[in-house]
């Protein structure tokens, strides 16, 4: 018997060039780019984990850009059951603007997000601690006032890459196998929703999910 | 804003304005590879299509404002809120429906049926009959009047250009529409609902007209109708608004550059001539900009675009309560026929609810909207109004619509056409193809759904 998979939506917010598609790339491929170029092509990443008897599925959305002048359009972040709001260990502007990205979640997003705030580029700070800009004390105190996980990556070293995932999958509540057949991430279909792509009749909604 | 950011200068097309046909051609224009950059002087997404909030509608639409305290013990979270300002919805079989297909954009946005399609006579509204079934079964029509009328649907369904023996000796470009309804011996009031609340045509008009175009959009509705079942209409969950958001996304994704909340200081022209110069670039507070090709909605060129004449009125009214006569439906269409009400334009009311996300739980919202014929239009709504019961709240606007002088040939400048007043997406559709046609060169063609063959059994 398969395990049961639970499909969820995570989005990635952050400033520009803190390192939120590297920490993707790190996560699905187990890779790193120095000069990563900004985000072009992929709407968004899929990566299994096996968390106890479950998988979970994440599906992981990219700004694809749209932050940069600030332009993130909030359909990005709705429905969204988690976020990883990511800044630069060593750039103090992106943990301003970080605590801006919690806040326009807890008041735009679902309630029940669950939000890993991740300071990155932590391998810079390990050769030379006088780049660190963001105390670890400061997010820490953050993460706890506003219910938020707290970790200190790298996308570079692969350091605790995978334990934010695991982390927020370990924080997913889990559908039971019944639930899951009701349909997973987008094309869900109750009585009146419908799927454009599938071709659809009066019988009743056609629920081919491909994903 | 970060200090390293070295941006890009040069661009094969800017577009302003972030409205849905504006996102629609900035989507398809980075898909095909080119470089765009998308401006919008607001800070938000949609233009004159996004759906805003309670307190967002009430700064824009009121003189007095109420509290925020009263507003939220009335109608609940602001965040709840996501209303359109330009009622429409989606043909299921329609060219929106085949572009969203087309681009992958139904992986960002949900639809839901809109429940029921109604239309008003008498002083009442009843279903609009659009299969034989439902014809059989309509209280519009008498007994011998429902078999003309499965006649005439047998006929637009079983038509095919290249076989004359299903033409029944009609010829869709030479007769007119009100010869067809002679042939299949129609009445006035089948006529009406068959031209206003099937094909869509806000006045009479289409009657000495060549049927074809009347016939295509009586076929549209119907195949609309049949795929899924209750009502031609879809309605994306979160309101229209998330239609452009979704579409700028697939821009993005294609390398498209975002910039809200950018107003435009100056538009650049080749040799410095505003009057007889090509489009060369923007000025902005973050920098000049250029490209050799401008896409924008009108009020980025107001001086390139005139008024067609039309002004058209809508007034968004939040119940709390189903409209009346509707089984309770958390969604619909009513559509007043111009001449039940003595008028030369019909009236639409579009009608959702906390079912799809647009306003807190236990509201409708009714949309009404027309083209003004008087000095008095809020007087013209009344009718409608009539239809809704006990209103708690009345947001009216009255918008003048614009299209560009010129097709963009000489200077480089393509303008959208203002939304319509029509129920539907089919002429913003039409207005996103001909931009598209004037800009590339060549038309747009969209992949086949893979439903066409299945449809073609039929």
């Amino acid at each position: 018997m398969s395990k049961p998979v639970t499909s969820i939506k995570l989005v990635l917010l952050g400033e520009a060039a803190v390192g939120k598609s590297s920490i993707v790339l790190r996560f699905v491929s187990d890779d790193f780019s120095e000069n990563k170029e900004p985000t072009i092509g992929a709407a968004f990443l899929t990566q299994r984990v096996n968390i106890n008897d479950h998988t979970v599925k994440f599906e992981i959305w990219d700004t694809a850009g749209q932050e940069r002048f600030a332009s993130l359009a909030p359909m990005y972040y709705r429905n969204a059951q988690a976020a990883l709001v990511v800044y630069d260990v060593t750039k103090p502007q992106s943990f301003i603007k970080a605590r801006h990205w919690v806040k326009e979640l807890h008041e735009q997003a679902s309630k029940n997000i669950i939000i890993a705030l991740v300071g990155n580029k932590v391998d810079i700070v390990d050769e030379n601690e006088e780049e660190r800009k963001v105390a670890r004390e400061e997010a820490e105190k953050l993460a706890e006032e506003e219910g938020l996980l707290f970790f200190e990556t790298s996308a570079k070293t692969g350091a605790n890459i995978n334990e934010v995932f695991m982390g927020i999958g370990e924080k997913i509540p889990l559908k039971g196998p019944e639930e899951e057949a009701q349909g997973s991430g987008l094309n869900v279909t109750d009585d009146q929703r419908v799927n454009l792509d599938s071709p659809g009749n009066a019988d009743g909604p056609a629920g081919a999910c491909s994903c | 804003m970060s200090e390293e950011m070295e941006m890009d200068t040069e661009y094969d097309v800017i577009v302003l304005g972030t409205g849905i046909t504006e996102c629609i051609l900035s989507g398809l224009l980075s898909v095909d590879g080119k470089k765009v950059l998308h401006i919008d002087k607001q800070d938000h997404y949609g233009g004159e299509s996004a759906s805003v909030t309670l307190s967002q509608l009430y700064a824009q639409l009121k003189k007095n404002p109420i509290s925020k305290e009263e507003r939220e013990s009335r109608f609940g979270k602001d965040r709840d809120w996501n209303v359109d300002l330009i009622p429409k919805f989606l043909m299921a079989n329609g060219e929106l429906t085949n572009i969203l297909v087309h681009t992958d954009v139904t992986r960002y946005v949900e639809f839901k049926q809109v429940s029921g399609s109604y239309v008003f006579k008498q002083g009442k509204i009843y279903k609009v009959p659009a299969t034989e079934m439902e014809a059989i079964s309509s209280p519009l029509m008498g007994i011998f009047e429902k078999r003309r009328m499965k006649k005439f649907l047998e006929w637009i369904s079983s038509y095919n250009e290249d076989d004359a023996a299903t033409h029944q000796g009609l010829d869709l470009d030479k007769n007119t529409m009100d010869e067809v309804y002679y042939k299949f011996g129609l009445g006035n009031s089948t006529k009406e609902f068959i031209g206003h609340a099937m094909a869509l045509w806000t006045n009479d008009d289409y009657l000495q007209q060549p049927a074809r175009p009347s016939f295509e959009r009586i076929l549209l509705y119907c195949q609309s109708v049949a795929r899924y079942g209750k009502s031609p209409y879809l309605y994306p969950l979160y309101g229209l608004g998330e239609l452009p958001q979704g579409f700028a996304r697939l821009s993005a994704i294609y390398g498209g550059t975002y910039m809200l909340d950018t107003p435009i200081k100056k538009v650049l022209y080749t040799d410095d001539d505003a009057e007889n110069g090509k489009f060369e670039g923007v000025e902005t507070k973050l920098g000049t900009f250029r490209a050799p090709v401008v896409i924008a909605d009108p009020t980025y060129f107001s001086h390139k675009c005139k008024s067609t004449g039309q002004r058209v009125i809508r007034a968004i009214c939040i119940l709390n309560h189903p409209v009346p006569n509707t089984g309770n439906a958390d969604s619909l269409q009513i559509i007043i026929p111009q001449s039940q009400v003595g008028r030369k334009n019909d009236i639409y009311i579009a009608i959702v609810s906390d079912a799809h996300n647009v306003c807190s739980k236990g509201h409708y919202l009714a949309i009404i909207s027309t083209i003004v014929e008087t000095e008095q239009p809020h007087i013209e709504l009344e009718p409608a109004f009539k239809l809704l019961g006990p209103i708690e709240e009345k947001f009216m606007g009255i918008a003048d619509l614009f299209e560009p002088k010129e097709d963009g040939s000489k200077d480089n400048v393509y303008l959208s056409k203002s939304y319509d007043a029509s129920s539907h997406f089919e002429s913003m559709t039409d207005d996103v193809k001909d931009i598209y046609f004037r800009v590339t060169g060549h038309p747009l063609v969209l992949k086949k759904r893979n439903d066409e063959e299945a449809q073609a059994q039929e």
